[in-house]
């Protein structure tokens, strides 16, 4: 295959993510500086992130090390979810956790038996929980990949030698922790970092806004595009400060396999087995609970949504489909250019489109387009973009391995029988890469259902997706609808991620 | 004639140089001790691993860089066959790759098919095959294919002894019908007495120019003795 489709498919992400910045930076407005307000969002945005991951880590310890070394009913089920939170739309988390944490919630509910008054989840501590549900099972995961890398026969030797619990923690498990979780902390970080929805949905005010959702709101309360610029800018600087540090920091990949098994251990005593069912029990009520509420208040309200949220469950389909294909448009050709060429541009790729926030780049392109097109018109095409561009580095990590491995087997005949360009990519590349090829389908089919960051920008009412219409229920605190919507939210966004999961695997032949 | 005209090969502390002269329509085995470069020899030959220096040639003319466009068919070690295509697909991907057959073309691979006794079998699927009939179905392309040289690189190398004798009575035959021209690396020594004219010694990264079986065996140089293991009796056998 040439390697122009590929160079074009880079190309249009370069453009993408540092034309809209040229286009941000040309219109921002430097002319008043920062004010105060500003600055409280670049400080929030910072130790939200910092703490956000910093509580994912240490609360992710004691999971992974029952995980690493305990075999017990419904551990794979465990470690199957522990990735499931990736493919969970954010606003259905979030109302999730408002069903357990908030006023009305049932926490509150159990502390008003004691006359204790209600807690409230909205503000700064609102958004850091949200973030620890989100990260503390990506934390969990990538921990438990660093305990399970420790080679079975270091234990076995540690038995030999007489070694307590305290010896192995001190000579094996400490050694990789610190290994590990710088990475696992400066992930977090960066996904922390332009998180936006939960910063929408949960913060807000002088002391839980962060750049983001500062950019979204100077955009939809006050149009000032100037003050919205410059805020792009510093978001676009944050990340690719951050990005610089993860560059020289060897960040893990989460796309972990082989945590199916627990490593045998002879230190075992009635204190560990204690910790360690208390932090699985902990972690999955922690986890669990949430959705298992947003199942109980919106199942019953299913049928009698209104025809609002179908459109809305409609539009983003079409958006879902279209992102999941453009990724697929991306990904293939990129991938071919990085197994033939250039290696480095799937990290490169990576780290671009994660100092690139979303709402930086739909912040350009609402510039760009601004002047010629009402931007609600192309709400859907350009979420889907985005979303597109925001699934590609997973996508990569699925497909790049996979082509590696087909190229390095039937590469050599493929030459040699003259498979070049179009017959390569029908008769070699499609049926051999189906699994790959439908996992990352499936992950930016699903990415982008429940996405809510763009598209709360450029849409008007009339054009909602499904997440922002769940949204401004929740906004109208209509909670049975919101929680009704969610349901159907979830339900589509894990039916779309397992069709086209399934479809890759079914009838592959090996 | 395939000519190599000064080749060299550096892949780190890897080295392997050419300078030979293959007559057409000679069988060649290659061989030599593992490790010493057979494998490189041949990938050199069909361009899938391009030279330091130096150049390759077939009847005078260089050869062009792509593979499919050299005058090469290749059977490899394994990976011959495309396991989501059926039979007859890969076999009809040695008249056209994008596999736009006619139906000329379909009874063409038919009869390829038929000619290694494989004829019926041309839905079924890689999995579904034993491994000679998989290395059947890889010289059915080679027939289609048609170039006048046939580069084997140790392809039945996982099959049983009665297997592989039956194997290369069907090369000898296909080698004959087609009058092409064959090189086949081996690790076993009876390959080569079975089969070829002339044997191509590769070692101490050198591949020597070819030397007729018969005179080889009678005379083994150093290289080959240590190789072979020695044993005179194995090396000198009454039929030579």
């Amino acid at each position: 295959m040439s390697h122009w489709p590929g160079l074009l498919a880079v190309l249009l992400l370069v453009v993408m993510v540092f034309g809209t910045l040229l286009a941000v930076t040309l219109r921002a407005d430097g002319g008043r500086g920062l004010g105060p307000s500003d600055w409280a969002a670049i400080r929030f945005t910072l130790w939200q992130a910092a703490l956000s991951a910093g509580v994912s880590v240490v609360l992710a310890i004691p999971v992974a090390r029952a995980l690493a070394r305990r075999d017990f009913p419904g551990r794979r089920v465990l470690v199957t979810l522990l990735g499931a939170p990736f493919i969970l739309p954010v606003i259905v988390a979030v109302l999730g956790l408002i069903a357990v944490f908030g006023r009305t919630g049932i926490i509150s509910a159990a502390l008003g038996l004691f006359g204790i008054d209600p807690i409230s989840v909205y503000g700064y501590h609102g958004v850091i929980l949200a973030h620890v549900f989100f990260n503390l099972p990506l934390a969990t995961r990538l921990i438990l990949q660093g305990w399970l890398s420790i080679p079975a026969e270091r234990f076995r030797l540690a038995a030999s030698l007489g070694m307590g619990p305290r010896d192995i923690a001190r000579t094996l498990e400490r050694p990789m922790l610190r290994e590990v979780i710088p990475g696992a902390f400066l992930v977090i970080f960066l996904i922390c970092l332009t998180s936006f929805a939960v910063a929408l949905a949960l913060g807000g005010g002088p002391r839980a806004t962060t750049v983001e959702l500062a950019i979204y709101e100077a955009f939809k309360f006050d149009f000032d595009l100037g003050r919205a610029a410059m805020l792009a800018l510093i978001q676009f600087a944050m990340g690719a400060g951050a990005a610089m540090i993860a560059f020289r920091v060897a960040v893990p990949g989460n796309m972990g396999i082989g945590l199916d098994r627990a490593v045998q251990r002879w230190d075992d005593n009635w204190r560990q087995r204690v910790l360690d069912m208390t932090a699985v029990a902990l972690a999955s009520l922690f986890l669990l609970l949430p959705l298992m509420m947003v199942f109980v208040d919106g199942v019953p309200g299913l049928l009698t949504l209104p025809v609002s949220v179908f459109q809305a469950a409609f539009r983003s389909l079409l958006v879902a489909f279209g992102s999941a294909f453009l990724t697929l448009a991306l990904a293939l050709p990129i991938a071919a250019l990085v197994v033939q060429r250039s290696a480095w541009l799937v990290e490169g790729l990576g780290y671009l489109t994660i100092a690139a926030s979303p709402l930086v780049v739909g912040t350009g392109l609402f510039l760009i387009l601004f002047p010629f097109v009402k931007p609600a018109d192309l709400a859907l095409p350009v979420t889907a973009l985005v979303n597109a561009a925001m699934s590609l580095p997973f996508a990569l990590r699925a497909i790049v391995p996979a082509l590696r491995t087909v190229e390095r087997d039937f590469g050599a005949l493929a030459d040699g029988l003259g498979l070049h360009g179009l017959s390569r990519v029908r008769l070699l590349w499609l049926p051999r890469l189906r699994r790959p090829l439908g996992f990352a389908l499936g992950l930016a089919a699903a990415l982008s259902m429940g996405d809510l960051g763009v598209i709360a920008m450029f849409a008007d009412p009339q054009g909602v997706t499904l997440p922002l219409q769940l949204y401004r229920l929740m906004g109208a605190y209509r909670m049975d609808d919101a929680a009704a919507a969610a349901v159907l939210l979830l339900g589509l966004s894990l039916l779309l991620f397992w069709i086209f999961d399934r479809g890759g695997r079914v009838n592959a032949d090996d | 004639m395939l000519t190599i005209e000064n080749a060299r090969i550096e892949m780190g502390d890897f080295t392997l140089v050419a300078d030979l002269q293959v007559q057409e329509g000679k069988r060649v085995a290659v061989l030599g001790p593992s490790g010493a470069g057979k494998s490189t020899l041949l990938a050199m030959i069909a361009g899938f691993q391009p030279l330091t220096s130096g150049v390759i040639k077939w009847r005078g003319a260089v050869m062009p860089d792509d593979p499919a466009d050299r005058p090469i068919s290749m059977v490899f070690q394994d990976n011959n066959l495309f396991p989501h295509l059926t039979v007859a697909q890969n076999v009809g991907l040695g008249i056209r790759p994008d596999l736009r057959l006619t139906s000329d073309d379909k009874k063409r691979v038919e009869a390829a098919l038929a000619r290694v006794g494989l004829a019926g079998k041309e839905a079924r699927k890689p999995a579904q095959l034993s491994g000679g009939q998989i290395a059947r179905v890889a010289l059915a392309r080679v027939l289609l294919r048609d170039r006048p040289l046939l580069l084997l690189d140790e392809p039945f190398g996982a099959l049983g002894p009665a297997l592989r004798a039956e194997m290369l009575a069907l090369v000898d035959e296909l080698a004959a019908e087609t009058q092409a021209t064959l090189l086949m690396v081996s690790h076993n020594p009876e390959d080569a007495r079975l089969l070829s004219d002339d044997v191509i010694l590769v070692e101490g990264g050198q591949a020597h120019a070819p030397v007729p079986t018969a005179e080889i065996f009678e005379n083994p140089p150093d290289a080959l003795r240590e190789y072979l293991g020695g044993d005179r009796h194995y090396l000198v056998p009454s039929d030579l």
